[in-house]
């Protein structure tokens, strides 16, 4: 294991200075994440335009460096898609961290997947991963519109 | 005292761990087993087993004899005055939460107050919350000091006349304050108010005298005292043991068993229902002779150093904020790294070998007044030493270099 590859300067400076850390006005959808094995809170507004594209998208919350620069790169990533182009973003990322070895969405381009590959480090830290994909499946309920608390052990 | 000898009864310590001597600083969590344990476990399966209490044959009278040597030496570590007083459960949570079912059953009604602090872990305060839907009960804390102490008039503020059960921990798992039981004991029977300790952080680490502390109920687990997991220990005063409805029914608890009725048995049998950790029982045994060979005052004594010792080399550590400051302490060291998430600390220290815990330690209460939402924990164990601390020292300044602090 390589510690350089987990805590690689990208994931730092999103760690350290996280983009849209702040509250969309309003927003149409929203939900919350919360992992209880580390504390961890991650809460995301969404605001999706009449065309259903994402207009905004913020989130507050707290954590490890590892959540916050998932949290904070994946808004970067998702702002200006269209909510269909969200949801196979999200898929095509879960779906990494979890055993593909690559990206297969069409949808970034190079730079930006090449930004999203940054977070694969937490592969080999297997009590890591789920601080890199609360967010993720945060933003899953919030676009879903589900209800419930994303959590991490249920 | 020979620290390094006594680390070799630990196998553990045989072994590398990622290419990595291991450094264990998660003793508060769990400690790590001697070779006797181990073996005598091995031992009983292989050469001994046999269910106890119920058959007649030669295995299962030995292993029943084993099964109430573990009884008599818990009996005679903490002191306690009847060997009867002794009920063996699965560990600490369960024996808190049948103190709290059965008493609650028969003692608490709406409106009623179980006083805890807000040091306490969830294994002394969610025991007690499933009374607040059952009997419409009410939970009250007594709360901290700047230190992270709960002192005596912490409790004092919170007795009310409708307080009917104290239940406080011995030793913070996170702030290391030392509660002081026997004024709390005495303050809480002045008013007869009956009085649980929750010692699982006080077991493996301090001096036990149920005559001298006096408490009505004291919880060990048993997994933190160098024994095997599955197992803890129950400790209540007889007149409480024969008072309390039974907790959990099955084979072994009862006298006779009709279709219209039932009768329970004599302690210590009425509750332990079930075929019980038999094997962790035995093996616990080895456990409580293992800490009284070392002795618990060279355990104490070891571990104040260690303590003394890594505070004032993290104190010297300007990133580095501890949390609480008791005047009375045990081995626990929990920290904060400014700009370093706990979860983070932990992952980089595991990369040098050095176990820590991250996050709420099961006290989310505490973390919540403390406004952290996450702390790092060292705690001590006999085997540890001080290249140990220098270790985590050491890699503590890694864990900053690769956050550029």
């Amino acid at each position: 294991m390589d510690l350089k590859e987990l805590y690689q300067e990208i994931i730092l400076d999103h760690g350290k200075n996280p983009r849209n850390l702040r509250k969309t006005e309003n927003f149409n959808k929203d939900a919350k994440g919360h992992n209880p094995l580390c504390g961890d809170n991650v809460h995301i507004y969404l605001k999706l335009n009449e065309n259903k594209k994402v207009e905004d998208i913020s989130f507050e919350g707290h954590g490890c460096a590892i959540s916050m620069a998932s949290a904070s790169i994946m808004t970067d990533l998702v702002k200006g898609k269209e909510e269909a182009e969200v949801k196979e973003i999200v898929n095509d990322f879960l779906d990494m961290i979890k055993e593909k070895e690559e990206l297969q969405n069409k949808i970034l381009n190079e730079d930006e997947k090449t930004k999203l590959m940054c977070l694969s480090g937490v592969k080999q830290y297997p009590m890591r991963v789920k601080c890199a994909t609360l967010s993720w499946h945060t933003l899953t309920s919030a676009i879903d519109d589900f209800q419930k608390i994303v959590n991490t052990e249920s | 005292m020979d620290i390094d000898s006594i680390k070799k009864e630990f196998p553990i310590f045989d072994n590398k761990v990622q290419n990595n001597d291991l450094v264990y600083l998660d003793s508060a969590n769990s400690s790590q087993k001697p070779r006797v344990v181990i073996d005598r476990i091995y031992d009983f399966y292989s050469k001994e087993f046999s269910n106890v209490g119920r058959s007649v044959h030669y295995l299962a009278v030995a292993a029943t004899n084993l099964y109430e040597n573990t009884r008599t030496s818990v009996q005679r570590y903490i002191n306690a005055k009847d060997k009867n007083e002794i009920v063996f459960t699965k560990g600490a949570t369960e024996a808190i939460n049948l103190v709290a079912n059965t008493f609650g059953q028969k003692y608490l009604e709406e409106g009623d107050e179980v006083l805890l602090t807000e040091l306490e872990h969830h294994s002394n305060y969610v025991p007690w919350h499933f009374l607040r839907n059952s009997k419409k009960i009410k939970i009250e804390f007594a709360e901290i000091n700047e230190a992270g102490e709960i002192t005596i008039e912490a409790i004092k503020n919170k007795i009310t006349n409708k307080t009917k059960i104290i239940s406080v921990t011995h030793l913070s798992n996170v702030t290391g304050a030392i509660l002081p039981i026997k004024e709390i004991v005495e303050l809480a029977h002045s008013k007869n108010i009956p009085v649980l300790v929750d010692g699982c952080q006080g077991a493996p680490h301090l001096k036990l005298d149920m005559q001298e502390l006096d408490c009505d109920f004291y919880a060990i687990s048993g997994h933190k005292m160098y024994g095997p997991t599955g197992i803890g220990v129950l400790y209540a005063k007889k007149k409480w043991l024969d008072d309390l409805p039974p907790y959990q029914g099955g084979g072994g608890m009862i006298n006779e068993v009709k279709k219209t009725g039932i009768s329970y048995g004599e302690l210590p049998n009425k509750y332990e229902a079930g075929t019980m950790a038999t094997a962790q029982v035995i093996a616990f045994n080895e456990s409580i002779k293992f800490m009284e060979k070392v002795g618990i005052e060279n355990i104490e004594k070891h571990e104040k150093e260690l303590l003394d010792y890594g505070l004032d080399i993290l104190g010297k550590n300007n990133s580095i904020k501890i949390v609480g400051n008791p005047k009375n302490k045990g081995g626990v060291i929990s920290f904060t790294i400014e700009g370093v998430h706990p979860h983070d600390i932990a992952t980089i220290l595991d990369e040098d070998g050095v176990a820590i815990r991250a996050g709420h330690h099961c006290c989310q209460i505490l973390h919540e007044k403390l406004k952290l939402p996450a702390t790092a924990r060292a705690s001590f164990g006999i085997y540890n030493t001080k290249d140990d601390i220098d270790q985590l020292s050491q890699s503590i300044e890694n864990c900053k270099k690769i956050f550029n602090i």
